[in-house]
Order: structure tokens, then sequence, then C-alpha cells
């Protein structure tokens, strides 16, 4: 869809071409948004906070994706895994070795892109259904390797409990606190995420997907590109994982599981593929099913009370599952593409095109 | 490496393969006739299962019984699922489809769970559980003769699974709707051109994979008991249809014979870590088969044109 601006708006310079946020007002409504979501601890209550977090916490996760899969084409099932890596990395230098949080964040990412480069190598050779068996060995072979390895240090299957992060004498110990953490780490790396996708780096990730073989002819390394994407993706995870696991406070093989990156995927495509405000759509919209699931569940017993307990367990994926499976018929492009479509409608009222 | 339990591990791993094999028949018989790698697979096989143990012990039906209606009932349920989930998702892109099996998935698994409820359950014994085959083998180890234990269950669920595989295998090779399947498989639109009804074929298809999922589960569920945790047993089915290429079915005994004798292998090392290991076996054999030999040991090699 060609972009549609609005008449008499002008692109009189290259960098206001370029711009995302174009106008004043706009600046003027992301700050308000922004201010309302870091003030939010002082109207919301405790329960609405945790749900920003978790919110916050699997944006960053399916951002990271969205670059191998939305961008690049790469189908990953892992990313759950990498968030154990990332979480396990960051917990174990901020207990064992004091290393304050703002260093173990970093270190956190980085250990889990390591991590996920040695996975994304088979994409080198296989693509579509081989690829996502692959990021799957990742998903088994990684817990595995924390319940079954150095077991004084990893503690097995039992897992490990997170220390809270001090920044600056500041301990961020409950959901109130913990928000600013999640949302500056949540706002700093959707802005990368957004400029890594229109960059060099970003153009060469959509060559890929569109069409591998013809863009290797045109001289793209995939090699190289594949890589990186993986990397950034297993990078983001990192992230989520060294932020989830200090949230939680508690950390084991299955705190991140296989559920999880399917989870991440479904958010991917319900708010859209190759587009930085799907994996934000996307997250909001899945989180908020399955709370309202839990939400529910009570009730459900209530009017069955044949399903017992399992009901609550039985609606997340039911909902889930439901609801992906409507976009995928439906509207495979997912929030994004709509959000898309409305403004477009909005510029062009009362003409429909 | 512990060579008194090694022929022991051997024969068990072996055995386990069985069932791993007719797993991996369930997942290549979609791929083939659709192009379709169906994750959703283990909750067809565990719905399969549950609704055995519904009619057999709740219902009280005699278990041949049970087993013939659960057969029918998920069969019903492959066909709606091709109808309602994957006909909309013809000529999709491959990651579409992905997902939408993945979803699948979530949905047959809150749809169990809600129905069945999760907990843990007796499932009725098809095979007698006492005195397990015992074989003497004609060698020493360390001066004692040699004896492998077998137990019933899993003897008979392999010579069943073996078994199905053959009927499968057959019913591709020599029947005419077998060979109508292989030529949906080969081109879509070639074959449709000809005047196979290919939606009917891909439902067929998935009545077929719904079939061989309730007598997997019902065969897993016996030897292992039943709980939701079944579905996840289809996961170590994914390394076997790699290891035997995603469209061969004697591609699935091979493939299943040699991850189950992977895991019995490690079981036999002397290291607990290594021991650990067995349950990862699957998952290292399939990055070993991406990395070395994507197309598997029996499968089609595509070339790739612009």
């Amino acid at each position: 869809m060609a972009v549609l601006r609005p008449a008499g708006e002008f692109d009189t310079s290259y960098a206001y071409d370029m711009a995302t946020i174009r106008r004043r007002w706009q600046w003027a409504v992301l700050f308000a948004f922004l201010a309302a979501l870091y003030l939010l601890p002082l109207y919301a209550s405790q329960g609405l906070v945790a749900l920003v977090n978790r919110i916050a916490i699997a944006i960053i996760a399916v951002q990271g994706l969205n670059l191998l899969t939305g961008y690049t084409g790469q189908i990953s099932l892992g990313q759950a895994a990498f968030m154990t890596t990332g979480g396990y990395i960051s917990a174990l230098l901020v207990n064992r070795l004091d290393w304050p949080f703002y260093f173990s964040l970093p270190a956190a990412a980085l250990g889990a892109g390591v991590i996920g480069l040695l996975f994304g190598l088979p994409s080198l050779r296989v693509k579509g259904f081989y690829l996502a068996m692959a990021t799957l060995a990742a998903q088994f072979i990684i817990p595995w390797f924390v319940r079954n390895a150095y077991k004084d240090i990893l503690n097995g299957a039992q897992g490990i409990n997170v220390r809270a992060p001090v920044l600056f004498g500041l301990e961020f110990n409950n959901p109130q606190r913990y928000l600013y953490l999640s949302l500056t780490v949540l706002v700093v790396t959707t802005i990368v995420a957004h400029n890594i996708a229109r960059s060099r780096l970003g153009r060469a990730f959509v060559a890929i997907r569109d069409h591998d073989l013809a863009a290797e002819l045109l001289g793209i390394d995939l090699f190289r590109y594949k890589l990186q994407a993986f990397f950034l993706a297993a990078v983001y995870a990192g992230l989520a994982g060294a932020l989830a696991a200090h949230q939680i406070r508690h950390l084991n093989s299955e705190t991140f599981n296989l559920i999880d990156s399917v989870t991440f995927l479904g958010m991917l495509v319900i708010g859209g593929l190759g587009s930085s405000l799907g994996p934000i759509l996307g997250a909001i919209v899945v989180e908020l099913l399955i709370e309202g699931a839990t939400l529910i569940g009570p009730f459900f017993i209530s009017v069955f009370p044949a399903t017992a307990a399992g009901a609550v367990q039985a609606l997340r994926p039911l909902f889930f599952g439901t609801t992906l499976m409507l976009f995928l018929i439906f509207e495979p492009r997912g929030l994004a593409h709509r959000w898309q479509i409305f403004k477009a409608a909005w510029r062009l009222r009362p003409f429909s095109y | 490496m512990n060579w008194q339990l090694l022929p022991q591990m051997i024969a068990t791993g072996l055995l386990a393969g069985g069932p791993l094999a007719l797993m991996a028949l369930g997942l290549v018989l979609i791929f083939k006739s659709s192009y379709i790698f169906n994750f959703a697979h283990g909750q067809l096989l565990l719905l399969g299962a549950l609704i055995t143990w519904w009619l057999a012990v709740p219902r009280g039906l005699p278990l041949w019984l049970a087993i013939l209606l659960a057969l029918v009932g998920v069969a019903g349920l492959g066909l709606l699922i091709e109808r309602l989930a994957l006909r909309p998702m013809t000529g999709q892109p491959l990651l579409s489809i992905i997902l939408m099996t993945l979803g699948l998935g979530q949905v047959l698994h809150g749809l169990a769970l809600l129905l069945f409820g999760g907990a843990q359950r007796n499932f009725p014994q098809l095979f007698a559980v006492a005195n397990p085959y015992r074989i003497t083998l004609p060698f020493l180890i360390n001066g004692n003769p040699a004896v492998i234990i077998l137990k019933q269950n899993l003897v008979w669920s392999f010579i069943i699974a073996i078994l199905g595989v053959i009927v499968i295998g057959a019913f591709f090779r020599f029947t005419h709707t077998g060979l109508a399947m292989r030529g949906a498989s080969e081109d879509h639109e070639l074959a449709q051109s000809i005047g196979l009804r290919i939606h009917r074929i891909f439902g067929l298809s998935w009545a077929l994979a719904g079939v061989v999922a309730t007598v997997s589960g019902v065969l897993l569920a016996t030897s292992s008991g039943l709980d939701l945790s079944l579905s996840v047993t289809v996961l170590a089915a994914f390394p076997v249809v790699l290891l035997g290429g995603l469209e061969s079915i004697p591609g699935t005994v091979v493939g299943g014979l040699l991850v189950g004798l992977s895991q019995g292998l490690v079981s036999a090392s002397k290291v607990q870590l290594v021991r650990n290991a067995a349950e990862i076996m699957p998952y290292i054999v399939l990055l070993l088969v991406l990395l070395i030999r994507p197309e598997g040991l029996f499968g089609q090699k595509r070339i790739e044109r612009i």
C-alpha cells in the first residue's frame, strides 16, 4: 500500500521523509502515552502493573522473533530456550559474582545471542519445516543441559532463586518498581528493532525472506545475514529472559517452555509479521486473552462443574489457539495491517478510495 | 559403557523404535499427501487414547469396541480438521501452515483438558504385564550368560506398530486410493487437472492419520500410562521422520529403530550425565541429520529453481 500523506504535508527534507514520527502532535501523543505508562504505579492496581510488566517482557521477546521470522522469514521454535539461557546467565552473574544488573543484562543478551548463533547454524542448509525442527531441538537440548549439567551451580531441575536487581541503590523488588526497568528496556529495544528493520541489515533480511536464492544472486551474503538474524533474535530473547527471571525471582528449566515459544509465534502472527507495531499489538492481545481466560475460568467452573479444576489451564490454550487459527484464516497479515487499512480509510474520509 | 547392560538396552531401545515408527507414520501420511507437517499430531494421539479410555473405563464398554469407536471418532475429527482448518490454508505460505497446525495443537490440548481433565489415569492393559519374555543369549558377559528381559506389552506394541507401518505402506503402494494420494502429493494442480479430487484425498489422509494416531496413542498408553504429557512423546518422532526422510514410509521404520537404538546405547553408559542424555538423544540425532544429510536417508532431494 502506498504511503498516504495528508494533504498539505510536504517532505521538505530527507530526514523528514524518513521520520517515523512526523508531526508535533504525534510526538505529544507518544510522550503522553509513555508518561501514562510510566506513571501507571501511581493510579493502577498491582495486578494491572504486573500484567503490563508481563506484556512488556513478551513484546521484547516477540520483537526479536519478528526480526528473525517476520523480516528474515526463518521460523524459530526456540525463542523460549534462548530466554532460559539469558535468564540463567544474568541470574548466575548477579547471584554468584555479585555483578551489577546493568552489566549482567548485556552479558545475558550476548550469551543468549552466541547460543542462538549455534542453533542458527542449520539455517544455512535447511529451511521451512526443517528449520522449525532444528530450533525445536534447542527447545529440548538447552533445558536438558540446565537440568543435568553442573548441578552444583545450576541446581538441576529445582532451579535457582534469583535476586531482585539493584540499580543505583534502588532495589527493584516489586512490580511497581520493576515496571520502570522493563518499560525502559522495552522502549530502547523497540526503537532499535524498528531501525534495524529499515537499515541496510533490515533490507537484506527482507530480501532473504522474499526469495533467498534471488537474494544470494543479488550479492547478499546469506551466511552472514541469516546468522545475524538468529543472533539478534536470541539477543532479544536473552534480554527478555533476564528481565523475566529477575522479576519472577525464580528460574528453572521449565520457566520458559515450548508453549511460550509457540505463544510468541502466535503473538507475532496475530499482531502482524514484518512490522514493529505487530509484536506490540500481538503481545497485548494475547496476554489480555490469557488474562481473560484466567478471569473467566472460575465462572466457567461454576457453570460446568464437571470440568473441575483443569478448566483455567484448558481455557488458555483454547482461547489462544482459536484466535491464532481465526487470524491465520481471516487476517494472516495481522492487526498491524488492519491498523494500516484503518489509517488509510481515515485519511481518505469521506471518500472510500 | 556398561557391557552387562548393553544387550538389554539395545533390545529395549529397538522395541521403543516400533511406537516411534508408528507416530512418524502419522506425520509422513499427511506430509506425503498434502505437504503439511502436522505439529498437532501429538494432541490427536492424546485425544485418541483419552476417548478410548473414556469409552472403556467410565462407560464400561469392552476394550475392543472402545478402540474401534475411538478410531472412528478420531478419523472423523481428522476429516473435520482438514475441512475447517487446513483447507482455507491451501496455497498459503509455509509459515502460516506451520502456525496453523501449532494453533490446532493448542486448541486440541485445551479441548482434551476441558473434556477429560489433567489427571493421571490407569489405562486398561491390552497385554499381560506379568511374566516378561526372557531370552538367553548364546554368549557370556563377565562369566554370566546374557539374559534379555522383554516386557510383553513392549513386544506386542512393537509388533503392532511394525504391522501398521507395513499395512499403510502396502496401501500406498498397491491400492488405487494410495496411488491417488501419491499423485496428489507430487503436484496439487496437476493432480486436479487429471481429475483427482484432491480435497477428498487430503480429508482421507487426515482421517487415516487420525486412525494411526489413535493406534499409537493406545499402544503408548498401555505401556506408559495416560496423561496429558502423552502428546509431548510425539516430539521424539520428529527426528525419526527427518532421519527416515519426510516422504518415505519404510524410512519411518528404519528411522524409528535407529533413534530407539541410539537412546538404548546411551542408556547403557556408565556415566550419569550420558545416561540422562537418553531423553534428548532424538534431538541430537536430528541436528546431526540436518547438518549432514537434510533430506534424510530415503527422502527426496529437492532442487530449487528461481
